[in-house]
């Protein structure tokens, strides 16, 4: 319990999590701070690059085994089922139409890379390691989700327009925070270590501080959110974006211990379970499933969910996956 | 200096959607369209910005394309398709070009 407590303190006084709840404070004050959408997106490549490649650089050290291969097969089933758990329980808790509790789902069976980054950072800070293989375990888990959500909407859809889907996968799986992920991981794990000494100093170094800022402004993004949207997120729906997560989480760890991933990656593998994406699935979900009120699914992925994992999350993943695996 | 009427089409649309109109303006063989970013403003949903934004949606984008009176029926008719299920909106209004040459049909 006193390592709970321990590892709890340790997160919330991290640079990163007091740079997100500067950025919601300031949201809440109605501060006119702001980033401009293209140094968002510049942070946000910076970081995929960054966590990409150090992921194909460990794998490049440390090698292919079956584990790798397993835990990329969890990853996919995670985010194909958890959509239809995540479905079965928002349906049952709110009065939300099915469309917005289809994309709501699709939501929490992808991921947040920004948490898994998150996530390692403070896995980093405690010394616990982990595989870098879980970067591509974090790609294949971006996009079963969506297809989940389609299936579950399907009648809706076909009701309002069959055709609005087509191209949606091609666009999906060449989103470019997939391909950016992607590519940045098999780039690390070609050249490996000696690649990586070629730009450690452009990775490693200001890394942390880039991440800081980005929380700044997901913090921003965040509180704002919550701001805008506060008269439609009921409570039943605030509390599923509490304790989905948890749910996911759960289920990946009950996975992790299946297939005997160390106690940092099965941390992670949680992280990916239970976070909500709020990149690729918002953009998909605008062209699927466009009645989807993204008041209600933004808002929930990005302004309850996304600062639970930071602030309770991450610690409690961590905590979990040590106390049931050991470091 | 000789003026020649046309009507042009501005599209208020999420930038999501913004490849599916940009293939039917390209299908449709109009001239040329021009993609400009929205920097920030308030509908139905209430006021938004595309300030600090990561992902694509919440953004809107504004497509202006010039055509022949006799073209607008029908690319109407098929652009509404696509924006009918998003958040945005069409406006059709007169112009008058320069060099006619430049928005013939391809």
């Amino acid at each position: 319990m006193q390592d709970a407590l321990a590892l709890a303190q340790n997160n919330l006084l991290s640079p990163m999590v007091l740079f997100f709840a500067l950025g919601f404070l300031a949201a809440a004050a109605k501060s006119d701070l702001v980033f401009p959408e293209a140094v968002a997106k510049a942070l946000s490549l910076y970081l995929l690059i960054a966590i990409g490649f150090k992921g194909g650089v460990i794998v490049a050290e440390r090698g292919v085994d079956t584990t790798m291969a397993m835990a990329i097969t969890a990853g996919f089933l995670l985010s194909a089922v958890i959509p239809f758990i995540a479905y079965a329980i928002l349906s049952r808790i709110s009065t939300l139409p099915r469309i917005d509790v289809a994309a709501v789902a699709a939501h929490y069976g992808s991921i947040s890379i920004v948490t898994f980054v998150a996530s390692t950072s403070a896995l980093d800070a405690l010394g616990i390691k982990y595989e870098g293989y879980l970067v591509a375990v974090a790609a294949i888990m971006e996009s079963p989700a969506i297809i989940a959500a389609l299936l579950l909407s399907r009648g809706e859809r076909e009701a309002s327009d069959p055709g609005q889907s087509d191209g949606l996968m091609r666009e999906v799986l060449l989103n470019g925070s997939i391909l950016v992920l992607t590519g940045a991981f098999v780039i690390g794990w070609i050249t490996g270590p000696a690649g990586f000494e070629q730009i450690d100093s452009f990775i490693v170094d200001p890394f942390k501080g880039v991440l800081c800022l980005f929380l700044l402004d997901m913090g921003l993004i965040g509180g704002r959110g919550i701001q805008r949207s506060a008269k439609e997120l009921r409570p039943p729906v605030i509390l599923f974006g509490l304790f989905m997560p948890l749910i996911g989480a759960s289920i990946a760890l009950a996975g992790a211990l299946a297939i005997g991933l160390d106690a940092g990656s099965a941390a992670l593998l949680m992280t990916l379970a239970g976070s909500a994406s709020y990149i690729a699935v918002p953009a998909a979900m605008r062209v699927a499933l466009p009645e989807a009120r993204p008041s209600i699914y933004l808002t929930l992925s990005l302004g309850i969910t996304f600062p639970f994992n930071l602030i309770v999350g991450i610690p409690t993943y961590i905590w979990a996956a040590n106390a049931m695996i050991g470091v | 200096m000789d003026t020649h009427p046309k009507k042009r089409l501005e599209i208020f649309i999420e930038a999501p959607a913004l490849s599916r109109v940009s293939h039917i303006l390209d299908n449709a063989g109009v001239p040329g369209y021009t993609v400009l970013p929205v920097i920030s403003g308030s509908g139905d949903s209430g006021p938004w910005t595309r300030d600090g934004l990561v992902s694509s949606a919440g953004g809107m984008v504004t497509i202006v394309c010039i055509v022949d009176e006799d073209q607008m029926d029908k690319l109407l008719e098929k652009v509404f398709k696509v924006v009918s299920r998003q958040i945005g909106i069409i406006n059709v209004s007169d112009c008058q070009v320069v060099r006619d040459a430049k928005f013939q049909v391809h």
